[in-house]
């Protein structure tokens, strides 16, 4: 399996950072970021397969992530992790394309299932696409995709 | 002083905090039942007085114009027998000579026939120019008597007609003179006197049919009587009262007499004559009617004013229970308010910190997983299974952090129900074990008698489990050690019921009425008093019911009762 290429947004540092250690520890090794500028940044130039994002930040904040990575790159997977969680925000995040919601505190074998599953989805996605696109049916498969999401 | 009241009522009712003292109610009362009662019973005593007083004198020109009139008639009746005598006396003077007048036989003759053919006449005497007794026939032996120096022998000779006052005669009886002068051509002249005794007067006086008590009688103007009276004395005495004024015509005076008695005192002078004829009625005698009417009328008042005060007492009253109702609906609904603030800032402080707190909490969940980790990874670590059991306590620990925190955003979040089909069966045997722990430790028996044909209903678990921890909670603080609670659930096609006992401390009637209401506690520090104020609210937003039993010393049972579905409100 290709090494699925993880973004990990949050300014807590002292969390964000050992979270990563340990998914590398599993064998998911990921990028770490601190802000939501820096966020937008990464996704830009590294195009990660899923990005995990904290909702409250400083300066751009999560949900301001989310939208405009859904909007630039929508097949790259946000799984929102945040200790803040109401059901307001749950539904607005998955109403923006989240791919799942996690509260904080989260035991770290459920959120690399999470993650997994997004990067599974995110390739079977490509796969049907490719697929297509062999087909030449390039736009079909955009339309399915599409309804999919919906 | 009233406008005061009303504009303290106004202000008390216009501050939030300003509760009305059960003084101000009474103080109130007494003043707006006061304002009516003058509103209403002036006017009422001005009809009354004017009533009173235009009635009375109605009724004493009424009462006295009959007098009056009676007075007038009697006055003519005496100057109608004073004219006929003295006119007698006249004829007398005029049909006969001197000579023949001074002839005693023909004066015994003449008396006689006027003895016959007029009552009263007792004697009758020729007098000469010089005032000599000529000729007299009567009982008196008065011949040769000179009365020239006399007063009346001046009058008749200067008027030519003279009737006397009464005087007391020989015979000790009233009697009267009537004197008439006759001038002969020759320029000499002489004079008829005739004495007439009062006994007619009283006649004329009884026919007035006075009722008794009345009484009527003759005066001169000297104010002499002239006759008997009933209560003012005796043919020649003084009388007691005033002389009223002359009038010709007969007049009637208001005044009191000599014992103070209010009297209708008539009157009428003689023209011709000394005398005045009095009447006089006792007002009270008269005034019988009157009073009859004054009683109905001071009745009619009272009565009224009794009305005016029970209605404007009544009107009061409903009145202030209104504002009274008005005051304790407005406090009501501000306590409401209050406690639903409350709750909204109780919420939002505890999601707060369940936010604030869940950061750290993941913090700490990583570190120590990461520990794990590492210490998972290395085969040499001393005491690694002792180590890996105090970090996986320690996560547990994290976890139950985690736990309590979603329950505070769940309390913050508690308006909103999210439904699904839930077996009640299992949240009861869910909930319950959160408390096993301590009802094992406390030695209590805690039994579930669950009905298996309990079907699902639909309705918010998390909603649910925070009802019956609440209950049992509760429960569990009413039981001693040793003591038994009891979790019963009955399914019907309608939904199902759930009744929780204990044979706890129970509670009184005024406890019971008060439980449900927010922040009432018995728990002293202990308590918000918010649990079954909470509780009984998600209970009715689920559509369901709660009631209670409760005996002091035996026991409480909680009935708790959840439709199927719940209304669409839910």
């Amino acid at each position: 399996m290709k090494k699925i290429k993880l973004l990990l947004v949050d300014d807590e540092e002292n969390f964000v950072n050992t979270l990563s250690e340990r998914l590398k520890m599993r064998d998911v090794p990921s990028r770490v970021v601190y802000s939501g500028e820096e966020a937008l940044e990464a996704v830009a130039s590294d195009e990660p397969d899923v990005v995990v994002l904290d909702l409250r930040m400083p300066g751009i904040d999560g949900m301001e992530v989310l939208r405009k990575v859904r909007a630039a790159k929508p097949d790259v997977r946000i799984i929102i992790l945040t200790g803040h969680g109401t059901d307001a925000t749950e539904e607005e995040a998955k109403k923006l394309g989240a791919f799942h919601y996690h509260k904080k505190p989260v035991e770290i074998d459920e959120l690399l299932g999470t993650v997994k599953k997004a990067y599974r989805e995110k390739m079977e996605d490509a796969m049907v696409a490719a697929t297509f696109a062999q087909a030449g049916a390039f736009e079909e498969a955009q339309q399915i995709m599409d309804e999919d999401k919906k | 002083m009233f406008g005061d009241a009303i504009k303290r009522q106004l202000s008390g009712l216009g501050g939030s905090d300003a509760v009305v003292p059960p003084g101000m109610y009474r103080t109130l009362r007494r003043k707006i039942t006061a304002l009516m009662l003058l509103t209403a019973a002036i006017p009422l005593a001005i009809m009354a007085w004017l009533n009173y007083h235009e009635y009375q004198k109605a009724l004493s020109r009424e009462i006295q114009n009959p007098l009056r009139v009676i007075v007038n008639k009697s006055k003519n009746s005496f100057e109608l027998f004073l004219a006929e005598r003295t006119s007698a006396v006249g004829f007398i003077a005029q049909a006969y000579s001197f000579k023949e007048l001074a002839d005693e036989k023909d004066l015994a003759r003449i008396l006689k026939i006027l003895q016959t053919e007029y009552v009263g006449f007792v004697d009758i005497g020729l007098i000469n120019d010089k005032g000599e007794l000529v000729n007299y026939v009567g009982p008196y032996n008065l011949k040769g008597h000179n009365y020239a120096e006399q007063t009346w022998f001046n009058q008749v000779r200067i008027k030519g007609r003279y009737i006397s006052d009464v005087f007391m005669g020989f015979r000790k009886f009233p009697h009267v003179i009537v004197a008439v002068r006759h001038s002969l051509d020759s320029g000499e002249s002489f004079i008829v006197r005739a004495t007439l005794d009062t006994h007619q007067f009283d006649k004329i006086i009884s026919s007035m049919g006075l009722e008794p008590g009345s009484d009527a009688f003759l005066l001169n103007r000297a104010g002499i009587l002239q006759t008997d009276s009933q209560r003012f004395g005796k043919v020649l005495d003084q009388f007691s009262l005033p002389m009223p004024p002359p009038a010709s015509e007969a007049a009637v005076l208001q005044q009191q007499d000599g014992e103070g008695n209010d009297v209708f005192f008539a009157y009428a002078y003689f023209p011709d004559s000394d005398f005045v004829l009095a009447a006089i009625k006792p007002k009270a005698q008269m005034l019988r009617t009157w009073y009859t009417v004054r009683g109905d009328l001071v009745f009619i008042f009272g009565a009224g004013v009794l009305a005016v005060f029970l209605a404007s007492y009544k009107i009061t009253d409903q009145l202030l229970r209104r504002m009274r109702e008005a005051e304790e609906a407005r406090e009501l609904a501000l306590r409401q308010v209050e406690h639903s603030q409350k709750l909204s800032s109780i919420g939002r402080l505890a999601a707060g910190v369940a936010h604030e707190i869940n950061n750290p909490l993941a913090v700490i969940n990583e570190k120590t997983g990461l520990m794990r980790d590492l210490i998972g990874l290395r085969d040499d670590f001393p005491d690694k299974e002792r180590f890996l059991l105090l970090i996986d306590s320690v996560l547990k620990t994290v976890m139950r952090c985690r736990d309590i925190t979603r329950r505070m955003l769940g309390f913050a979040r508690r308006l909103d129900v999210t439904l699904e089909e839930i077996n009640i069966n299992d949240v009861i045997t869910e909930t319950s074990g959160f408390l096993n722990q301590e009802a094992l430790h406390r030695k209590i028996d805690l039994t579930l008698d669950l009905d298996a044909d309990v079907t699902g209903i639909v309705s918010d678990r998390g909603q649910l489990q925070q009802v019956f921890l609440n209950i049992l909670n509760n429960a569990l603080a009413a039981v001693p050690d040793g003591g038994h609670i009891a979790i019963r659930t009955v399914g019907d096609a309608e939904g199902v019921s759930v009744i929780v006992r204990d044979d706890g401390c129970g509670m009184s009637k005024d406890t019971m009425a008060c439980i449900f209401e927010p922040f009432f506690t018995t728990k002293k520090t202990k308590g918000t008093g918010l649990g079954l104020s909470i509780t009984y609210g998600i209970v009715k937003r689920l559509g369901g019911e709660i009631g209670v039993e409760s005996e002091l010393d035996k026991g409480t049972a909680f009935t708790l009762r959840f439709p199927k579905h719940p209304k669409h409100e839910a």
